[in-house]
């Protein structure tokens, strides 16, 4: 037992829970209740475990997570609407001792970038892709995503998505999953401490694939809330997507 | 050697890490050339799914510090202007080649010089250049394929080598430049590399802070002041004699030449200015030229575009003529004679 200046006891006190040295200590400007916060944690966690901030290559999006660089401290790259899986090829193909992610929401990956995503899967670019799906353009101010839900209100979609003329929503880790050069695709849900955990091991699996040198593309699609677009708290955005969104986006390992 | 096979090969010879493309005429023989070769050589050779892709591949590959191009043609270019525009922004070095084709639109896959504007005054969204270059002929793609890699890299900048169907199908004798990287080059300690013992780097082409941008793009001009001091090229020929003086690039140049010779031989003083770098243009060269009061005719393939260029530099001190063909429409050594001999009548009085 060791005493303090005044004698006093005090017990040694053992740090078992800190911020990942990946993320880094700043201000968050995301919106209270928005899955970003937890998905960048969770990327950072597992690039710490796995001990590859010095030789990986992170990539940001256009989108809500335009500023991953200002969070994740690796090299990063910001590049145009939905281009991510392209520029990381070029990156990778150049650079193959190099872990290169892209993180990229649904509208960058499922709209916008829906070629890019397709082909560099379809040519077993040797990348892992981290696609948060929120189903809401967030960063432009709610908008109608591919992934929107049938009859989910958004700001251009005021009377609530519909099939007819709208489309449904657009399953991408499905579409990707078919492919022979997607070798793993898992979707999560940002949705409770379980399910936080099960996207945590499915992330450390699409890069521990990269790391081991695997033949094509990893891919885990992360359900994840947007309290401030859904137009509901925190904890019912939770729920939506546990008893709402599962339902069109079912959770689990796709390919892999 | 055609000059689409010269200007591959001539890159790899200064030292092509990587190249990126998308199959379209009259450029072919690079992305048929690469494949071959990129791969004897162990580097990188993608057919991407579209010219947005390559460009962006390119992007990728630039922004790790390697030396990356893609060759195209006119539509495919224009597909291209978004990734050029961050290009520029980002500050990335890398080689655009442009065979150019009729336009606009889907145009026909005979020769033109069509995509000037688009080449020499950005071309996507934002205030920004890139180096462009008008080589004439095969031996000269040769010659500046290591220079134009060079220069992007020194100046961070993205360089366009603008060619036409011609130049890109036309075969010549050619020696090509061998080992023809220069390694006086800058370090480029702003590549992602992974951050192993040092800082995070990042490339990046948004910045949200008051002012910001406004300040990147005074940073940008200032570059480019820099290049549009050090880095224009131009070839002068019996200029200072000259009554008339013909003012054309790339292919249209060796045309307006031969014309040239052919009105001396019938006592016309004609003299040529050929702009090697588009941008930045020989603006002081032709401004000095025009103090001598000639009458400057400009020869294009397009309905006038680089002419705009010539009337800003001779500001009014001289009149510019043009004659072109667009859309396809080959110049003829005669038709620019013919052009020539207009200009030597003077005009009745009534």
């Amino acid at each position: 037992m060791l005493r303090g200046l005044r004698g006093k006891r005090f017990v040694m006190m053992q740090k078992v829970f800190t911020r990942p040295k990946t993320l880094k200590d700043c201000p968050t400007h995301y919106c209270p209740g928005c899955g970003h916060g937890i998905a960048h944690r969770l990327v950072s966690e597992v690039i710490d475990e796995l001990g590859i901030r010095g030789k990986t290559i992170g990539i940001a999006p256009v989108g809500c997570a335009v500023l991953a660089y200002d969070y994740f401290d690796v090299d990063m790259v910001e590049v145009a609407h939905g281009r991510a899986p392209a520029v990381a090829t070029g990156m990778k193909r150049t650079n193959p001792d190099k872990i290169v992610f892209s993180y990229q929401g649904d509208g960058d990956l499922a709209a916008i970038g829906t070629a890019e995503i397709i082909h560099a899967a379809h040519r077993a670019e040797q990348l892992t892709v981290i696609f948060i799906n929120n189903a809401v353009f967030g960063m432009t101010g709610g908008q109608m995503a591919p992934t929107t839900m049938l009859g989910q209100i958004t700001a251009t979609t005021p009377q609530g998505r519909q099939a007819d003329g709208q489309g449904y929503p657009l399953n991408v880790s499905e579409l990707l999953a078919v492919l022979p050069g997607a070798i793993y695709v898992e979707r999560c849900g940002l949705c409770s401490p379980a399910h936080i955990r099960t996207a945590k091991a499915a992330l450390k699996h699409a890069f521990e694939l990269q790391i081991n040198n695997a033949k094509g593309l990893s891919l885990v699609e992360l359900l994840s809330p947007c309290p401030t677009y859904w137009r509901m708290t925190s904890p019912d955005a939770m729920l939506h997507i546990q008893n709402e969104m599962t339902k069109v986006f079912p959770l689990g390992k796709l390919k892999g | 050697m055609c000059g689409n096979e010269a200007m591959a090969e001539a890159a790899i010879q200064a030292g092509l890490d990587a190249y990126f493309g998308y199959p379209i005429t009259p450029q072919n023989e690079v992305t048929a050339y690469m494949s071959q070769r990129m791969t004897e050589e162990k580097r990188v050779f993608v057919q991407s799914e579209s010219e947005l892709a390559a460009i962006n591949m390119v992007f990728g590959a630039a922004a790790t510090g390697k030396r990356t191009m893609t060759s195209s043609s006119s539509p495919g270019i224009s597909l291209m202007q978004e990734g050029i525009s961050y290009l520029a922004a980002a500050e990335l070095p890398c080689v655009i080649v442009n065979v150019m084709r009729g336009g606009p639109g889907l145009g026909n896959i005979a020769p033109s010089q069509g995509d000037y504007f688009q080449s020499v005054k950005g071309g996507g969204h934002g205030d920004y250049h890139c180096i462009v270059f008008g080589p004439s002929g095969v031996q000269e793609f040769a010659d500046i394929m290591p220079l134009a890699f060079d220069l992007a890299d020194k100046y961070r900048i993205p360089a366009i080598i603008l060619a036409d169907g011609i130049l890109g199908q036309m075969m010549e004798p050619v020696v090509i430049p061998t080992n023809s990287k220069n390694s006086k080059l800058p370090k480029k300690d702003w590549a992602l590399t992974g951050a192993e013992g040092r800082k995070q780097n990042i490339v990046r082409s948004l910045w949200l802070a008051d002012g910001a941008v406004e300040q990147h793009n005074y940073d940008l001009q200032a570059k480019y002041r820099q290049i549009e001091k050090n880095e224009t090229r131009c070839e002068q020929s019996d200029v200072d004699d000259a009554d008339i003086i013909i003012v054309a690039y790339g292919i249209c140049a060796r045309i307006a030449r031969r014309a040239a010779q052919q009105a001396r031989e019938q006592g016309i003083k004609v003299g040529c200015i050929r702009p090697i770098t588009l941008w930045p243009f020989p603006t002081d060269t032709i401004s000095k030229a025009a103090d001598k009061s000639p009458i400057f005719l400009v020869v294009e393939m397009s309905c006038g575009q680089m002419v705009e260029d010539v009337r800003l530099a001779v500001a009014g001190k001289t009149p510019v003529v043009f004659w072109g063909r667009p859309g396809g429409g080959i110049v003829t050594v005669e038709k620019v004679l013919e052009k020539i001999q207009d200009l030597t009548i003077k005009p009745k009085k009534k």
